[in-house]
């Protein structure tokens, strides 16, 4: 792949980089448990090979692709991003990827084809977090984006980072990467990508519609009913200097994606 | 068990022991923290196992009088101090920790959380209530109280309440483990509400 050139810019930031060893010890992945360490423990028991993404919907020429097809279609690129968790945490991750828009064109999708919906493998027997008995998630995990959000060169379908493969508990073998959105929108080991004309459910929003939207962009004047988004915690924290930085509208890519909104108020999609 | 010698007396190693077992969560967090075996976000890591402790000595507090009656020995009585004032430690360090590590001491912003976050200000409101329970758990204090300081002591109940709820809304996705600890604290209490309602024939 192509490494990140020196400097920074809106696809390149030049923040300092949370290490490899953080981003793939603390995650989000609750197929493999709510903990933060429990996807880093558990997510070996996801076999990853072989694997196939599929897309359907509104395209012209709906298909199946190998991850080996992927990997030897699209060069790859090297994208440092900002992640801004909606729990009120961030990280810098240089992830290996290439841009959404490449793959979806491919498939030529139709005039009617307005959203995006995604969904994260479901193998009850692979993701000890799927069988707790207690999860109010309805597996499989889902996502969401408007068409030009897809199509928007920040989003990225990501099979590296730092340099080397995904891990699995970072959502190996292919994610989505949105930096502009709450981490969960990022959706993991994806499996299908679905085209359709109508707004698709997603599953933190039929978990709890009051407290995640279907857009959930980053922004710091719309506060999480249960805690504040004007401020993250940079990670690595350590307990005499937190780290605590301001969220920034966008998390940062106002230039690059502000457009898609004008008009909208943020505040009623959330 | 040898462990009732007497009425009222336990073996003397007994307290010590409890007294070191208690304190081992705190010790393995500040070998952890030194160390640095917290992860990428210690705070919250911090944050984490001490309000857990907080809860699980609350419900082995709540269970001496339980094992009292059980047992119908008097001498769990006698841990039932220690192991309350350990809640409370255990409960300040989970506060303070959020105010020092999490949010730096910044007072505008301590009290907006505070005053808005809901749970969080049940949180506190279990803290305050258990704070006159900990100034008042001396024997001098028990003297001068007299008869109120059993009543004062019964805050315990609402504070158990409050803690449960304040885990119980932070939940993001899996119930289990709070509906555990609910689950623990509902019987209980339970067990008490049994003894205070009058004998109806079932």
């Amino acid at each position: 792949f192509a490494p990140a050139t020196a400097g920074s810019d809106g696809f390149h930031t030049g923040e300092d980089q949370t290490p490899f060893t953080d981003a793939s010890q603390y995650c989000n992945f609750y197929e493999f448990g709510t903990g933060k360490s429990d996807p880093a423990d558990y997510a070996h028991e996801m076999s990853t090979d072989p694997w196939s993404l599929e897309v359907t919907g509104e395209v012209a020429k709906p298909g199946k692709l190998s991850l080996e097809d992927i990997l030897g279609r699209y060069p790859l690129e090297e994208r440092i991003y900002r992640l801004r968790c909606v729990e009120a945490w961030s990280m810098v991750i240089p992830w290996v990827g290439f841009p959404l828009a490449s793959l979806l064109r491919e498939f030529e999708p139709t005039s009617k084809a307005k959203y995006v919906a995604f969904e994260t493998l479901y193998r009850p027997k692979e993701m000890r977090g799927t069988r707790s008995f207690g999860s109010t998630i309805d597996w499989p995990y889902r996502e969401g984006l408007r068409l030009d959000e897809a199509m928007n060169p920040l989003t990225l379908m990501a099979v590296g980072m730092y340099g080397k493969t995904l891990p699995n508990q970072n959502g190996a073998p292919i994610r989505l990467v949105v930096p502009w959105k709450y981490g969960f929108k990022s959706i993991k080991s994806v499996v299908r990508i679905h085209l359709t004309d109508k707004q698709p459910a997603t599953s933190w929003q039929d978990q709890n519609a009051r407290e995640y939207g279907f857009y959930s962009n980053v922004n710091p004047e719309v506060d999480h009913p249960r805690w504040s988004q004007k401020y993250e915690r940079r990670l690595p924290s350590s307990l005499f200097s937190p780290n605590r930085i301001p969220t920034t509208m966008f998390n940062g890519y106002g230039e690059q994606v502000a457009h898609l909104y004008t008009g909208m108020d943020l505040k009623k999609y959330y | 068990m040898e462990l009732a010698v007497g009425a009222n007396r336990l073996p003397l190693w007994v307290k010590p022991m409890v007294f070191v077992v208690c304190l081992a969560p705190f010790a393995w967090l500040a070998y952890q923290a030194f160390a640095g075996g917290l992860g990428p976000d210690p705070a919250e890591a911090i944050l984490a196992s001490t309000g857990v402790w907080a809860l699980r000595l609350l419900a082995l507090t709540l269970f001496v009088t339980v094992l009292r009656q059980w047992l119908g020995k008097p001498w769990p009585i006698r841990l039932r101090r220690m192991l309350g004032l350990y809640t409370f430690f255990y409960a300040s360090l989970h506060f303070l920790t959020f105010a020092n590590f999490y949010l730096g001491w910044t007072p505008a912003i301590l009290a907006e959380e505070l005053l808005e976050r809901p749970y969080i200000t049940v949180g506190f409101l279990a803290w305050l209530l258990m704070l006159p329970l900990a100034v008042t758990s001396t024997q001098g204090w028990q003297r001068r109280l007299g008869r109120s300081w059993r009543k004062l002591h019964k805050l315990v109940y609402p504070a158990a309440v409050l803690g449960c709820i304040h885990l119980f809304w932070q939940v993001r996705s899996d119930v289990t483990e709070a509906l555990v600890y609910c689950l623990v604290f509902a019987l209980l209490l339970g067990w008490r509400a049994r003894v205070w309602l009058p004998a109806k024939k079932v």
